[in-house]
C-alpha cells in the first residue's frame, strides 16, 4: 500500500479496534441508575426530616454536587468514572468533577490565576451554551405566551 | 543520503534511568536505576518532579560514567512541557552548555543523533542525551485535568512517567552509535489524539525503509529494531506496512511503548508513550542487555507526534516524526 492521506486513514479506521460500546453502555446504566436511585432515596429521606419539598428538591443535587467534588478531591471519582463512564458524567456528579478537577489541578498556579481562572476550562462550554439555550427557550416560551 | 556514517562513533560512557511507581512495577521493572512510587521525586508539583527526574537521571548517569567535572561538555535535552521547562528547570544547577530540544516523544534520539554528530565530528569530546516524561505533567497540558472522571478510547496511550541520560564520548569501551538518521516530518491525516500510535507510525516507516533502502541491509542483519512508542496499534501497523515494502521484520522488531508496561495488566491500553518511555528503556534496560552481550547491533528510532491541542482544534492534522539510532557493540560496528 503506497501511504496515500486517504487510503491510510481508512486503514487506520479499519484495524483500529472499537470501544466496547454494549460493556460501556451498561456499565453506565448501572452506575448512572445507582447514582438516580440514591438521589430518590436522598429526596425521600430529606422529605422524612420534615423539609419542605422546594428545599429538598434544591438539597438533593447539592449533596450529590458536595459528594462528588468530595470524592474527586479524594482521588476516587476518576476510577468509578472509567469504568462507569457516561453513568457518572450525565448526572450533575460528572459537572461536579469537571469543575473540581480543574480546581485541583490548577493548584499550584495560585488561588486567582491558576484555580479561579481554569476552574471552568472542561464545564464553561456547558455553562455558556447551557444558559444561551435557556435564553432562547425562554424567548419561545414567552412569544408563545403572547401568541396563545 | 539520509543515512549518517560517524567516522568516529562514541560510546556511551554512562547511562541512568528514573521512573516513577507504574513504571516500577511493570515488566522491566528491575532494569531501572531509580523510582519513585508516589512519582512526585519530593517535589509539591508535577512539573518540579518531571525536573527533578532529569536532574536525577543526569547526576546518576554521571556517576555510573565515573566522569569528572569536565562532563558533559555540552548537554541535549527535552521533554513535553511547554517551552521545554522540565530540562532547563532541572539541568540549571549543572551549569554546563545547553541545548533544549522539542522533538515530542523522538527527542531522546534527536538528543542522541545531535550529540553523537558534534562529537564525531570533533566539535565535543562529550556530551549528554537526556529526555523525561512526566505522566501527570503531560496529562494537565495535553489532555484532561487528573482527577476529570471520563474513559480512554482503546487506542490511547499512557505517558510513562520516566526520564533516561546518556553520556557519550569520543572515548569508551562501547556500545558504540554508529550511524544515524535524522527524520523527516511526515503527515498522513490522522487527526485522532487517541491514536498517537497510527499517527507516527508513517514517519516511522519512512525513517526504516529509507535507512533499509540506503545501505542495502535487512531486518535480519540486526538484532533488535525499536521503535520509541508506537505503541500496540503503531507497531502493528508498521509491521503490516514494512512487510509490503519487502522488509520483514516479524522477528526483530518491538516497540518500548510495548515493553515498559504489561499491557493487560497495568490498565494502559495501547501502551506507553512520552519522552521518557523510549529514554528509560534504552538507559535501563537497552543497555544492560548490551552490556550481557544479549545485543550487539541495533536499529533504535523514537517516533514523536509533533502536535498541540492548539493546533488540533483548529483542524491540524498529526505529523510525526522518527530519528533512527544505530547502536553496536563494536566501534566498526557497521562493517557487520
Amino acid at each position: 500500500m503506497n501511504l496515500d492521506t486517504n487510503e491510510y486513514g481508512k486503514f487506520v479506521r479499519a484495524r483500529a479496534p472499537k470501544s466496547p460500546v454494549l460493556k460501556n453502555c451498561l456499565c453506565a446504566f448501572l452506575v448512572g441508575g445507582g447514582i438516580c436511585a440514591f438521589a430518590e432515596a436522598l429526596f425521600h429521606g430529606y422529605l422524612a426530616l420534615h423539609i419542605t419539598e422546594e428545599n429538598v428538591k434544591t438539597l438533593v443535587p447539592v449533596t450529590l454536587i458536595f459528594l462528588a467534588a468530595l470524592l474527586t478531591g479524594f482521588g476516587v471519582f476518576d476510577d468509578v468514572a472509567k469504568i462507569a463512564g457516561a453513568g457518572t458524567l450525565v448526572p450533575i456528579t460528572g459537572f461536579a468533577n469537571a469543575v473540581a478537577s480543574p480546581a485541583i489541578d490548577n493548584k499550584s498556579e495560585g488561588l486567582v490565576l491558576g484555580v479561579g481562572a481554569q476552574m471552568f476550562t472542561v464545564a464553561g462550554p456547558v455553562i455558556v451554551y447551557g444558559v444561551l439555550t435557556s435564553v432562547i427557550y425562554g424567548f419561545i416560551y414567552w412569544i408563545w405566551g403572547i401568541a396563545v | 543520503m539520509r543515512v549518517l556514517r560517524l567516522k568516529n562513533p562514541p560510546s556511551v560512557i554512562g547511562c541512568a534511568s528514573v521512573v516513577g511507581g507504574k513504571e516500577h512495577d511493570g515488566p522491566l521493572g528491575a532494569d531501572f536505576d531509580l523510582h519513585d512510587e508516589t512519582g512526585t521525586f519530593g517535589m509539591d508539583t508535577w512539573e518540579k518532579s518531571e525536573s527533578e527526574m532529569q536532574r536525577l537521571a543526569l547526576n546518576l548517569a554521571l556517576a555510573k560514567g565515573k566522569c569528572g567535572d569536565d562532563v558533559p561538555e555540552v548537554i541535549f535535552a527535552g521533554d513535553l512541557m511547554n517551552q521545554c521547562t522540565g530540562s532547563a528547570y532541572g539541568l540549571l544547577g549543572f551549569c554546563k552548555p545547553y541545548f533544549g530540544l522539542y522533538g515530542a516523544c523522538s527527542t531522546f534520539a534527536e538528543a542522541t543523533v545531535l550529540g553523537s554528530l558534534l562529537i564525531s565530528a570533533g566539535y565535543f569530546k562529550n556530551a549528554a542525551a537526556i529526555s523525561s516524561s512526566h505522566f501527570c505533567s503531560a496529562e494537565r497540558q495535553f489532555r484532561f485535568p487528573l482527577e476529570y472522571g471520563g474513559q480512554r478510547a482503546p487506542t490511547a496511550q499512557w505517558t510513562a512517567t520516566a526520564a533516561g541520560a546518556a553520556i557519550l564520548s569520543a572515548s569508551g569501551n562501547g556500545p558504540y552509535v554508529t550511524e544515524v538518521l535524522p527524520g523527516m516530518i511526515v503527515d498522513k491525516g490522522i487527526n485522532d489524539v487517541n491514536n498517537m500510535g497510527a499517527a507516527m507510525a508513517p514517519a516511522a516507516i519512512d525513517t526504516l525503509t529509507a535507512y533499509f533502502a540506503e545501505t542495502g541491509k535487512q531486518p535480519r542483519d540486526f538484532d533488535l529494531i525499536l521503535t520509541g512508542d508506537l505503541g500496540l496499534e503503531g507497531h502493528a501497523i508498521t509491521l503490516e506496512l514494512m512487510k509490503e515494502r519487502g522488509y520483514d521484520m516479524t522477528d526483530v522488531y518491538n516497540d518500548c511503548g510495548l515493553l515498559l508496561y504489561g499491557r493487560s495488566s497495568q490498565d494502559v491500553h495501547c501502551g506507553g508513550s512520552g519522552c521518557g518511555c523510549s529514554a528509560s528503556v534504552i538507559c535501563g534496560h537497552i543497555m544492560k542487555r548490551f552490556a550481557k552481550g544479549e545485543l550487539k547491533n541495533i536499529l533504535y528510532l523514537a517516533t514523536g507526534a509533533l502536535m498541540s491541542p492548539g493546533r488540533l482544534k483548529q483542524g491540524a492534522t498529526i505529523p510525526g516524526i522518527a530519528h533512527l539510532v544505530r547502536i553496536s557493540a563494536e566501534k566498526n560496528g557497521w562493517e557487520g
